[in-house]
């Protein structure tokens, strides 16, 4: 199928301010992420057309679905849109087939049973097929909302929340169906969510929010390491999260062995294939700088690179050292003392403790 | 037994639904989900015929139909007859002070509805008559009933509006609550009774009947 774009330019003044600008393409992941009241489910509904800023245009690929200045405005039943409501929003008097049949409209009327059913099965709701909504735990609704949306085949998928009232274990385990399902559906996504895990987990880029107002937008691997957005940093802590894939196991040591644009990292994990794609998380906080290579430790991961940038922070009483490492940027989170001592400067060669990596299953 | 004055309170409650069920359909729903600028008064007036007495309300709509209104004369041109104390004209009164019965109920089955579930049906690509037709109504359908079973039993029992605009008109205008009163002015005790007794068990058949059909089409249940 071919890349059909989402592009989306909000703005207005009120009643709930809006300024934003972005594009997500075929097989992105576009988290807008930012605080509650920071207007990003008014965004999810200006995109679907149950909202029209007062100066707006939407477009996928070559349809125009709002345009406030020739006054294009196609009305949400006739856009191309799967939204998954926070609430989940499904139909309490129709079973689970019947809400998702009901998104089906499109297909002839002998279809729609079998392909509901289908979609039904994707999401691991087979057996549930002939259960009401009330009859349904949280994650199961969600999934019925999951399937209701693509039953649409929309050109764009919208996810408001998608975890929210759901709990730990189950969030866990939507986040990694929704990983996985996102990779054979060939369309933009688009999550709304406050929760930082489901940025680093499912995002490729991000759009950050700030009442209403993009304070930050672009791949995830880029946002991450500016430590200019001390809230985000305060809010998560800040770090590095770059891509890799897994070399070898050692399942005797219960590491496994990750190559990535840069080097070689061990990490901790089990229930993983060799060549499986892995995101890398580094929290700042974990990274220590030493100026030679230290011998001796108990950690795994020692690298090696070159500062490229230092950023003071004079609210937290703290430096981050931006490190290039191969074409991976690494951040260390250190004292103002420790940046005196070492007279750490931009060129200067470092060596970077790791003492802790978390992975995730990703690309 | 006055079985012609039966049939026309039958008649009086089937018609009186009939004409106020869709109005208040469409009418219940817009006061559900849009604003606008008047609305609180609009619901007042609605309202109004609820507190009001009912042989103040028959007195209001009898200056309204009689034949020096603009209505009682375009009426009696085309029609030949002066509307009170007609059918039409009790039927008339009778949407009237049943409006209050059919817009609550069904204004509150409307607005029990999640916004989130009104768009969603939206983004399910329903188009705004399906929306309404195979969400929305199927939803709201509870209050829908309550508001027939209300206006049902509200038009049998109803007195005072019937009396003044209607009069008491034999296999005209004379329901069966005036023809109780009728028969107990005369004496006639065995005879009113035997009507109370009529009309008490319509009343039981029609609650048995919708408490019936509610928890079959309830959509909370399977």
């Amino acid at each position: 199928m071919a890349d059909r774009p989402l592009s989306v330019a909000l703005r207005q003044g009120g009643p709930i301010p809006l300024d934003v600008e972005f594009t997500c393409h075929s097989g992105e992941v576009l988290a807008i992420f930012g605080p509650s009241g920071s207007g990003k489910t008014t965004i999810l509904r200006s995109v679907a057309g149950l909202y029209k800023p007062s100066h707006a245009s939407v477009y996928s690929g070559a349809d125009t679905w709002t345009d406030t200045e020739t006054g294009t405005f196609v009305p949400p039943y006739r856009r191309a849109v799967g939204l998954v409501f926070q609430e989940y929003a499904l139909f309490p008097h129709l079973t689970a087939v019947h809400n998702v049949m009901t998104a089906l409209g499109h297909r002839p009327r002998v279809e729609r049973r079998d392909k509901a059913e289908t979609l039904l099965n994707l999401v691991h709701l087979g057996g549930q097929l002939s259960r009401r909504p009330s009859e349904l735990s949280g994650g199961e609704r969600q999934r019925v909302a999951l399937a209701r949306a693509l039953a649409r085949e929309p050109a764009v998928l919208l996810l408001d929340e998608p975890f929210a009232a759901v709990d730990r274990s189950v969030r866990r385990r939507l986040q990694n169906e929704i990983d996985s399902l996102r990779r054979t559906l060939d369309m933009p996504l688009i999550l709304v969510t406050h929760d930082f895990d489901d940025v680093v987990r499912l995002a490729t880029h991000v759009l950050m929010l700030e009442q209403g107002r993009a304070v930050a937008c672009g791949s995830i691997s880029a946002l991450m390491s500016r430590p200019d957005l001390s809230w985000l940093r305060e809010a998560v802590g800040l770090g590095s999260v770059f891509d890799a894939t897994v070399a070898k196991l050692h399942a005797d040591r219960g590491l496994v062995e990750l190559t990535f644009d840069g080097g070689i990292l061990l990490a901790p994990a089990r229930h993983v294939d060799v060549n499986a794609a892995v995101r890398v998380r580094i929290p700042a906080r974990e990274v220590v700088l030493a100026t030679s290579a230290p011998a001796g430790l108990s950690l795994h991961n020692v690298l090696s690179g070159t500062v490229t940038a230092v950023h003071t922070d004079t609210a937290f009483e703290t430096v981050v050292v931006q490190l290039a490492v191969g074409r991976v940027e690494l951040l260390a989170e250190v004292t103002r003392d420790a940046v005196g001592r070492l007279g750490i400067s931009a060129g200067q060669h470092l060596h970077a403790l790791i003492k802790s990596v978390s992975i995730e299953l990703g690309q | 037994m006055d079985w012609a004055a039966l049939r026309i309170s039958l008649w009086l409650g089937a018609g009186t639904i009939a004409i106020l069920l869709p109005l208040g359909v469409w009418f219940g729903r817009l006061l559900a989900v849009r604003d606008f600028r008047g609305k609180l008064l609009v619901e007042a007036l609605v309202t109004v015929p609820l507190v009001l007495p009912p042989t103040v309300l028959g007195f209001y709509l009898l200056l309204t139909f009689g034949a020096r209104s603009p209505i009682g004369q375009a009426f009696q041109s085309l029609v030949g007859h002066p509307l009170p104390f007609s059918f039409q004209g009790l039927l008339l009164a009778s949407a009237i002070a049943n409006v209050p019965f059919v817009v609550q109920p069904i204004q509150r089955g409307f607005e029990a509805i999640p916004s989130d579930v009104r768009d969603a049906a939206a983004c399910c690509g329903l188009t705004p008559w399906q929306q309404f037709r195979r969400i929305e109504l199927p939803l709201a359908w509870p209050g829908v009933l309550t508001a027939a079973i209300l206006t049902f039993a509200h038009t049998l029992g109803e007195f005072g509006v019937v009396l003044m605009v209607g009069g008491n008109l034999p296999g005209q205008t004379r329901t069966l609550s005036v023809a109780i009163y009728d028969r107990m002015q005369a004496f006639d005790d065995r005879s009113a009774g035997i009507m109370a007794a009529t009309l008490l068990a319509i009343s039981v058949a029609t609650l048995m009947t919708t408490t019936a059909l509610s928890r079959r089409l309830s959509p909370s249940r399977g």
